[in-house]
């Protein structure tokens, strides 16, 4: 075991994961994090902490992950290299392993100038697979990144990536996946999906390369129960795109909500048909209760004892 | 203008100093430019009731000191300087005149490719140490809106930007160009962090010394 977190411990099983979304809230009101984490417990074997999603001013993840692990969930505590420099970084991550935050979850970030702080300078000290490679180094060398520096502890993390199967280049896509699985990373969650054609070409670059057998693929549903959440999901994913079959499916519906819902169930049964799927990672857009019932309709409640 | 005008208020008698090197090429600081700033800065003065005298310089390159100080008499009998030479140029003629209040009249902005007539690009960060060669000679730290070195974010699409919709997604152009090329086995090498503080701005104003060069 890397992190012998209960992701981990799942995946190794072979068994398939779900994860859930936990957004912190703008500002320090705790409630929030625990009404989230009760709608989740139980349901989900990991929730995902965003780190200033959409470049948005919020609690911070590491923070709003301590708390989730305190109250019995347990967190995959996101960092974005948007605001920390590789000092900030590694700090944190000692920080993070020290409050029993046992998984990783590596990126980019959202573009600042998209947020709400677009006055901000950004940092971009690392890369995404720079960061990768970073905790990976702090895990499994015990040392600094780029130094033979000794950590005074032990960093047990399981890391994980994002991959976008639908941005361009296409085929960059699959390159950049094998990059960040080279860099260290466990397990990935991809950008939602809604483009199950595209994303099926995707995975067969991926099984040809024989990347599926080297990382957990968690695919990321996004259940859209109204139109205006189609808009807010196209604003937190600048450039995706939700096909107009969905969005008909769901506007013209006489009860939008349980058609996203059904609409959801039935793409994860379709993407537990796909070769090297590991398991899905559900968000929310704020409809958090909406996990609950997906997880019950798909048959993955309850979560499995380990 | 305005911006101008406010600084130079207190003033009645200025020098507006032009360059004769890059900003001359892109049309933002040369003689021309001079005299048309010259004209607005007088007119705009006269109708404020409040005439102002402009004199009117272009040397060669104002960020060498054999040229600047060619202005040296000039100067004196201004009370202030106006330059539109980039920010280095100003800055020349601020350690030559240490006496003289000197503003600067453009707003510096990038190291540029001219694309086409009347159309510039940001190309270069000036960053240190040069990776054109692993990245097909697109320039990711100028071009990319997070510096990523090791592919593009997820916000690429159909080869722009998120950000900036008009922009060319700099992943998008290596990848097409090393395809082109046959290079794509380039892409998998992972560009390890780079030394920002050691060979970049981030260890402090960068200085350059050539004893071959010296005189």
């Amino acid at each position: 075991m890397k992190s012998g977190s209960r992701l981990e411990k799942i995946l190794a099983k072979g068994l398939f994961a779900v994860t859930g979304e936990l957004s912190p809230p703008k500002g320090n009101d705790v409630s929030v994090v625990k009404r989230k984490a009760d709608l989740l417990r139980g349901y989900v074997d990991a929730v995902n902490v965003p780190d200033n999603q959409t470049a948005i001013v919020r609690m911070s993840s590491l923070a709003a992950s301590a708390l989730v692990a305190q109250i019995g969930l347990e967190p995959i505590m996101h960092m974005v290299t948007r605001d920390r420099n590789r000092i900030a970084i590694q700090s944190d991550i000692f920080g993070a392993a020290a409050l029993d935050i046992k998984n990783i979850l590596c990126m980019s970030g959202v573009h600042h100038t998209l947020g709400n702080q677009v006055d901000a300078k950004n940092v971009h000290d690392l890369d995404s697979v720079q960061l990768i490679d970073c905790v990976r180094t702090l895990r499994d060398q015990g040392t600094l990144l780029g130094g033979e520096e000794k950590i005074e502890g032990k960093i047990e993390l399981f890391i994980g990536a994002v991959m976008n199967p639908f941005a361009d280049p296409f085929e960059f896509q699959v390159t950049r996946l094998a990059k960040k699985i080279r860099a260290g990373a466990d397990f990935i969650q991809t950008y939602p999906l809604y483009d199950i054609k595209r994303f099926k070409e995707w995975m067969t670059m991926v099984r040809d390369r024989g990347l599926d057998k080297k990382v957990y693929i968690l695919v990321t549903l996004c259940p859209l129960g109204s139109e205006e959440m189609i808009r807010d999901v196209e604003n937190e994913f600048p450039r995706m795109v939700v096909p107009d079959e969905i969005v008909n499916r769901i506007v013209k519906s006489e009860n939008s909500a349980a058609e996203g819902v059904k609409l959801c169930v039935d793409q994860i049964h379709e993407i537990r048909e796909i070769e090297g799927i590991h398991g899905i990672h559900l968000i929310n857009m704020g409809w958090t209760e909406i996990t609950r019932q997906i997880a019950e309709m798909s048959g993955l409640f309850p979560r499995p004892k380990i | 203008m305005e911006e101008i005008l406010r600084y130079l208020n207190p003033y009645n008698k200025i020098l507006l100093a032009g360059c004769g090197a890059c900003v001359t090429v892109c049309q933002a600081g040369g003689e021309k430019e001079v005299g048309l700033l010259a004209s607005g800065l007088r007119m705009a003065r006269k109708k404020m009731g409040k005439a102002i005298e402009v004199l009117e310089v272009t040397p060669a390159r104002q960020c060498e000191p054999e040229f600047a100080l060619e202005l040296t008499e000039t100067i004196e009998k201004v009370e202030a300087v106006v330059s539109i030479a980039c920010g280095v140029g100003v800055q020349t003629l601020v350690r030559h005149f240490p006496k003289s209040p000197i503003f600067p009249g453009v707003n510096t902005t990038f190291l540029g490719e001219t694309v086409a007539h009347g159309h510039w690009e940001e190309r270069c960060q000036a960053c240190g140490n040069c990776i054109l060669e692993m990245t097909g000679g697109i320039c990711p730290i100028a071009r990319c809106a997070k510096q990523l070195l090791n592919g593009p974010c997820g916000g690429s699409f159909q080869g722009k930007c998120e950000i900036k919709r008009e922009a060319d997604c700099a992943w998008r152009l290596i990848y097409d160009r090393l395809k082109t090329l046959g290079q794509l086995y380039k892409l998998e090498e992972i560009i390890p962090a780079r030394r920002w503080g050691v060979e970049s701005r981030e260890s402090g104003p960068r200085r350059m010394v050539r004893e071959d060069l010296k005189v």
